[in-house]
């Protein structure tokens, strides 16, 4: 399907990757709704995967409890909701992630304030 | 003096044909097609525009009477109120967080009526539909008008309503009432009275008006239980006349009928979505509750909305596809919405707290199958937070829906545990939906929806500061700039309830006045 409109209907897409310093990458921490959505970083695409969870998350989920006792080499990695491997020494863009792709991370055996999924 | 001249006075029928009727011609120096050139492009046809009635037969000369008999009355209570010092009067200052929510959300959307169905009735060739427009385009601009005033006495005492105007173009959240009009007002004519007459006005607007109407006199505020009264024979008229118009539509042509389908399809998930926060209002701000939003989504949709959609089967129209899971969602929208504006209060113009025992009773026995298992062990760990001095403010912007741009909170339908997350791929990028159906809206319309300002994006775009802000400079904070673009006054507009400027105001006013 496509827009009724009375003239040919052409617009610019309003969040290609040149209209960012970086691409951005979604992230989500599953069974911890404590933090209400997913969120959104610009991260440089030469970043290791690695620094993630040593550089970027802390600060993004470091206030819950359970984050401290995340197991890193147990974690659980989904990409566009299919589970995902990446490879902690390769870089963000070697591991396959472009501009706006989403991943999540599963924390077996934690599930969050009191087995919320808080 | 006049001289007395018989009239013969015409019967309602005869003065609505005579209002409305014979006023418009065929125009010769150009094709009607170039005078009405919106018309017809969306695919709708109409045989006979004569056949548009409006329910009320209301006409011009009627309306300015009505409506100047209900001004005077309004404006009388609104000065009473002003001058008893009735701010005085609410439940608790936590009661004025909803007014704050209604004048920077909900008011700007009369404004956004008025001037869609300004531009509906310039559109169509029928002159029956272009005087019903006129008039609903003049009482929304009415209510624009009279709930800024209503609420403008509250402006004096309370913070957070000072820059709604302002606000409604820039701040995160108000992005979702914002394109939802944007997205109806681009449309053209018939969608539009899909959107906001029929699926809008018609089957959402009592989860609208009416908790917020009768939370306003539950919690004392007498200037908005005025409005909405004064506002309410305004909206039964506009419900009735989106019932009519989607009729009229369906009767004129039988290919109309797929067309208005999926504009319903459309605008009843877009519509539900919006009322998010009217969940939020209902079951978390109001200090005296009315009843919860499940009861009001029982009420007023699932019995009445279930009922108009069996009635309309016989036009061929079935109910919206989101249906079943907008009624799944009962339970959850109301409870996940309040955490995403505490999780984010750092950058909301309104204060935000955790329920109090009682009220979480309250919150448990409405909602015996979530909000225990879910929702209070999360709550009361963050009061044992806050009162650590510890408050939790997400410093992470959020993923939002390309469709609804409201931040990617929604669960998977049954399961509540789990985001709900879709995705489109669309010319080399990659879209994200909260939800089958805001999937589906993108997917019909994706040159459309790629346009989407989504403020999260617009913000690492850096169009989101001041000019001349430097994000180079050392010790560049980004979350203030941020709200120095949007105008707020960090600390007095945003974070927590508890410590405000508002509750510390309130609580000494009170102690004087009583």
């Amino acid at each position: 399907m496509s827009v009724a409109a009375v003239k040919p209907y052409r617009f610019p897409a309003q969040d290609t990757r040149d209209k960012f310093p970086a691409p951005l990458l979604y992230i989500g921490w599953e069974d911890h709704l404590l933090f209400c959505a997913p969120h959104c970083l610009p991260l440089p695409p030469d970043m290791p995967f690695g620094a993630l969870a040593t550089n970027v998350l802390p600060g993004v989920y470091g206030y819950h409890p359970d984050f401290a006792k995340i197991d890193w080499t147990k974690v659980q990695w989904f990409k566009s909701s299919k589970p995902w491997q990446p490879d902690p020494a390769k870089s963000l863009a070697d591991n396959g992630l472009k501009h706006k792709d989403v991943i999540r991370f599963r924390t077996p055996g934690l599930t969050g304030i009191n087995g919320s999924f808080s | 003096m006049d001289t007395k001249v018989q009239k013969r006075k015409l019967g309602l029928k005869q003065r609505y044909a005579a209002m409305t009727r014979g006023l418009g011609w065929e125009t010769t120096y150009q094709p009607m097609d170039r005078v009405f050139p919106y018309d017809k492009y969306e695919g709708i046809k109409i045989k006979d525009w004569d056949a548009w009635q409006d329910p009320f037969r209301l006409t011009m000369d009627a309306y300015w009477k009505y409506q100047g008999e209900k001004e005077r009355k309004l404006y009388a209570v609104i000065d009473a109120f002003a001058q008893n010092n009735g701010q005085l009067g609410i439940s608790d200052a936590r009661y004025v967080n909803a007014l704050k929510l209604f004048i920077q959300g909900v008011t700007p959307l009369e404004y956004c009526a008025h001037r869609g169905f300004a531009h509906a009735g310039r559109a169509f060739r029928g002159e029956g539909a272009r005087v019903a427009c006129q008039m609903q385009s003049v009482d929304e601009l009415r209510h624009y008008q009279t709930e800024t005033h209503a609420i403008s006495q509250y402006n004096k005492y309370f913070n957070g309503m000072h820059h709604a105007n302002h606000w409604f173009d820039r701040v995160w959240y108000l992005s979702v009432p914002k394109s939802f009009f944007e997205d109806a007002m681009t449309a053209g004519p018939f969608e539009f009275l899909t959107s906001v007459s029929f699926s809008f006005e018609y089957v959402l607007t009592n989860l609208l008006f009416v908790p917020f109407m009768s939370g306003a006199a539950y919690n004392g505020d007498m200037s908005t239980v005025t409005f909405g009264f004064s506002a309410q024979s305004d909206e039964s008229r506009h419900m009735t006349l989106g019932i009519e118009c989607i009729k009229f539509m369906l009767e004129q042509d039988a290919a109309n009928v797929p067309i208005v389908q999926r504009w319903i399809d459309k605008w009843f998930w877009r519509g539900y979505r919006l009322l998010t926060l009217v969940a939020m209002m209902q079951d978390y701000m109001l200090p005296k509750r009315v009843m919860s939003w499940k009861e009001a989504w029982e009420m007023y949709a699932e019995s009445n909305g279930g009922a108009l959609f069996r009635d309309m089967a016989r036009y061929g129209i079935r109910e919206p596809k989101g249906w079943k899971d907008a009624c799944e969602g009962k339970s959850h929208i109301s409870h996940q919405a309040w955490n995403v504006f505490y999780n984010y209060n750092g950058a909301a113009p309104f204060h935000t707290w955790i329920p109090t025992d009682e009220e979480m009773a309250w919150l448990s026995e409405k909602y015996p199958e979530s909000f225990d298992r879910y929702h209070r062990p999360r709550l009361e760990w963050l009061r044992e937070q806050h009162k650590a001095g510890n408050r939790f403010y997400n410093q992470t912007l959020p993923m939002l829906c390309t469709t609804c741009q409201i931040p990617m909170f929604f669960t998977e339908p049954g399961d509540p545990t789990k985001i709900c997350y879709r995705e489109s791929d669309y010319q080399g990028d990659k879209y994200h939906f909260c939800s089958d159906h805001c999937k589906e809206i993108f997917d019909n319309e994706p040159e459309k929806f790629v346009q989407s300002w989504l403020p999260v994006h617009q913000i690492y775009q850096g169009h989101c500061f001041k000019p001349g802000t430097d994000p180079t400079k050392e010790g560049f904070n980004p979350l203030l700039a941020v709200l120095d673009y949007y105008e707020l006054n960090v600390g007095r507009d945003n974070f927590d309830f508890e410590g405000s400027e508002d509750q510390k105001n309130f609580a000494a006013w009170r102690g004087q006045a009583v």
